[in-house]
């Protein structure tokens, strides 16, 4: 089975202060780290690798340093990964970062199973998954939360899931070769060991350029093939006035101030 | 991938853009300012520089194509089990006011089997045409036949702006729509905006995990796509005495060639429909274990609301990861929101800071919870909550 997993490496927004006198990003030293959901797509290929064989390739977009993500799930277990690294994929949209990494899946070859994360938590867009399977015309399923059942025979092959819709649970089936999108609660993922780390830190990581994307239209690239433009950035207002806090010397006597004035706000 | 550039003339080193960059892809070494490969031409430098030295590339080449056959506004009304769900009528109600600032009519697109009444009731919400395609093959949600019909009818009738909810079903029908037309979508604005001298939607979005809000723009592609978040805008009246124009469209569906099958549906609906409830009454660490999740639920009781809980709580295991609240969990817009025993981390913030009303209950006067909040007390929980349990019950009575 050919699984193939594309991750991103986002700046870990646990760590990104706002400086208070400007109202700005702190950036300095926030750590990238993978996109948390990306990591429960890797353990989802390996689990299906251990299962059925095959061979599990990595995929990120990024600038060079993306491949401290690559080495993450070179570590955990993947058998090789790409970067896709070049001017020209710079300021990429959704649109283009699909178009993009669904040409470098091309280059790559036959494959049964694509596993995105269900959104990057920079972006928080969850539409790269999406974006990928409409590329490549394979069926995409979003927010999986389990996979039921894998048939690879006869070929093409089947594949069963559960995914979690805002009203509950669906178990969806579809044919092979296909794209998902697996959400926090499909797996933990493992951890790697120092033996790992060091094996994946010796493993080469090929970086493919625009010149290495058979048929990419020049076009439709980074910044100039990407529909959307950020116009401007700016800091969320403030949710305006400050806290009102209650005495709180006898838990009954604050209850009751608190519901009298949460009945006065008319929202009940 | 350096894109921004630098104008060594103009720039002082001073190093504003620095601390703007969400990236950390700017840099001073000596007072002399680099782009490092970190830059994803966001442009969030641009407008913080004091002497305007950082500039993107123009990447417009050509003459802009013509859009002006691109024309009125679109949403599309979702539907699950047979019944509209209320973010598409929140959806109608922005895509009316788009409208009227265009000068531009609005359409509903309706797909589902028997959807008669929901194609009416969209004209009760504002819409002077529905699409109406009626098939057994689009009873259930699924994307490719859905997004073949959307795809279709958009390049027959080339609507300008089309808004979808940001419900699951409404981000990844948006995602295939718009790879397949190739035009720009945003998703999860939070405002929606038409700039009064271009015309362009301006949409503005949350991203960073709510830390910072980007205006974004689809200058060269049609339509302009949005979904929006649930609750961000109010629900519009409805007005049974509109009159609209329905038409319904055969879609072409070829069972045989739609790869897809919903085998099953468990509803969790009662329990934790987070993203419905008015009033959610949330749990964190504080609680101590799943027990203190009874007394949150005896209070989300009283209240007609719903039980949440922070991430810490979902991963020691004391409550399913379905209440999770936050930028991995949930985006919750209720008119009331209670949390207890959570510290208010970023990335809980992010998932609920737009609550109408926010009350914080922790022990930890400087908890970063109190910093959003409208109402505050810092005390125990455990006592705090059967307090407050006991005297809603009476009050509400
Ligand atoms: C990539 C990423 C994504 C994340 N996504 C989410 C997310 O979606 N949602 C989320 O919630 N978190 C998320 N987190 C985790 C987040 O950073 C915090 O760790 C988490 O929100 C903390 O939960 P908490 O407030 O319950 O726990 P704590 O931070 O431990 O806070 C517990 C609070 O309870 C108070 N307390 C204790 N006892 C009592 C008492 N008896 N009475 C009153 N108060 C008491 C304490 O004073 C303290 O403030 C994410 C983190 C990362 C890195
Ligand atoms: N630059 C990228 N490189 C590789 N995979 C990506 C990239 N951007 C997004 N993805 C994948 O698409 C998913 C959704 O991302 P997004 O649409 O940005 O929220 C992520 O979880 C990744 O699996």
């Amino acid at each position: 089975m050919k699984i193939i997993v594309c991750i991103k490496q986002v700046p870990d927004t646990a760590e990104v202060k706002i400086n208070p006198e400007t109202g700005t990003l702190m950036r300095e030293g926030v750590p990238g780290i993978v996109n948390p959901f990306d990591t429960f797509a890797v353990e989802e290929a390996l689990c299906l690798k251990e299962k059925f064989g095959g061979r599990v390739t990595v995929l990120t977009m990024g600038p060079q340093q993306a491949v401290e993500a690559l080495k993450e799930a070179l570590a955990m277990g993947a058998d090789e990964a790409v970067l896709l690294s070049d001017r020209a994929f710079a300021g990429s949209d959704t649109w283009a970062t699909a178009y993009t990494l669904a040409l470098a899946i091309r280059k790559l070859g036959a494959f049964d199973i694509i596993l995105c994360g269900k959104q990057a938590i920079d972006g928080d867009t969850g539409q790269v998954g999406p974006g990928i399977a409409v590329q490549l015309a394979v069926p995409a399923l979003t927010y999986v939360s389990r996979i039921n059942r894998v048939e690879p025979d006869p070929a093409p092959g089947t594949i069963e899931v559960e995914r979690v819709l805002d009203e509950g649970r669906e178990t969806l089936q579809t044919g092979l070769p296909v794209l998902l999108t697996v959400v926090k609660d499909i797996n933990m993922p493992r951890l790697a060991t120092i033996i790992d780390i060091r094996r994946a830190v010796r493993m080469k990581i090929p970086t493919w350029t625009a010149a290495d994307l058979a048929g990419a239209d020049p076009e439709k690239l980074g910044l100039e093939g990407s529909p959307t433009r950020v116009i401007t950035i700016c800091s969320p207002p403030g949710r305006g006035g400050t806290v009102d806090m209650i005495p709180a010397e006898r838990a009954d006597e604050a209850a009751s101030v608190l519901v009298e004035k949460i009945l006065a706000e008319k929202i009940l | 991938m350096a894109i921004v550039s630098v104008n060594g003339e103009t720039c002082i080193g001073c190093g504003a853009c620095v601390d703007a960059c969400p990236f950390g892809a700017l840099v001073l070494v000596d007072d002399v300012l680099t782009v490092t490969d970190k830059c994803t031409a966001c442009g969030a430098c641009l407008e913080i520089c004091p002497l305007m030295a950082l500039s993107l590339p123009e990447t417009v080449k050509g003459p802009a194509p013509d859009l002006s056959e691109y024309q009125g506004v679109w949403v599309w009304v979702e539907q699950f089990g047979g019944k509209a769900q209320s973010i598409s009528w929140e959806m109608m109600g922005q895509g009316r006011r788009l409208a009227d600032r265009r000068k531009a009519a609005l359409t509903a697109c309706v797909l589902g089997h028997d959807v008669g009444r929901i194609a009416r009731q969209a004209v009760d919400y504002g819409a002077d045409r529905v699409f109406r395609a009626d098939h057994p093959g689009l009873a259930v949600y699924r994307t490719a036949p859905y997004a073949a019909v959307l795809v279709d009818l958009v390049r027959r009738f080339k609507p300008e702006i089309f808004l979808l909810g940001a419900s699951l079903r409404g981000r990844d029908l948006a995602g295939s729509v718009a790879t397949e037309l190739y035009t720009g979508l945003t998703a999860d604005c939070t405002g929606l905006e038409i700039d009064p001298e271009s015309g362009l939607l301006r949409q503005t979005r949350p991203a960073f995990g709510g830390n910072i809000l980007a205006t974004i723009i689809c200058p060269r592609h049609r339509p302009q796509m949005s979904t929006v978040r649930h609750r961000v805008f109010e629900m519009p009246p409805a007005d049974p005495a509109r009159q609209g124009q329905i038409i319904d469209v055969e879609p072409q569906l070829d069972e045989a060639r739609i790869a897809t099958r919903v085998l099953n549906f468990v509803r969790e609906y009662t329990e934790v429909n987070l993203t419905e409830a008015r009033v959610i009454v949330s749990g964190g660490r504080g609680l101590g274990g799943p027990k203190g999740f009874e007394m949150l639920r005896e209070l989300a009781g009283v209240l007609g609301g719903t039980v949440g809980a922070s991430r810490a709580a979902v991963d020691a295991g004391w409550i399913p990861y379905e209440h999770q609240v936050g930028q991995t969990g949930r985006t919750v817009r209720p008119d009331l929101y209670i949390a207890c025993g959570i510290s208010g981390a970023v990335q809980h913030l992010a998932g609920m800071n737009t609550a109408r009303i926010i009350v914080a209950i922790n022990k930890d006067p400087a908890a970063p919870i109190f910093g959003v909040a409208d109402y505050g007390i810092a005390g125990d929980l455990f006592q705090i909550v059967p307090a407050l349990t006991a005297q809603f019950r009476a009050r509400l009575k």
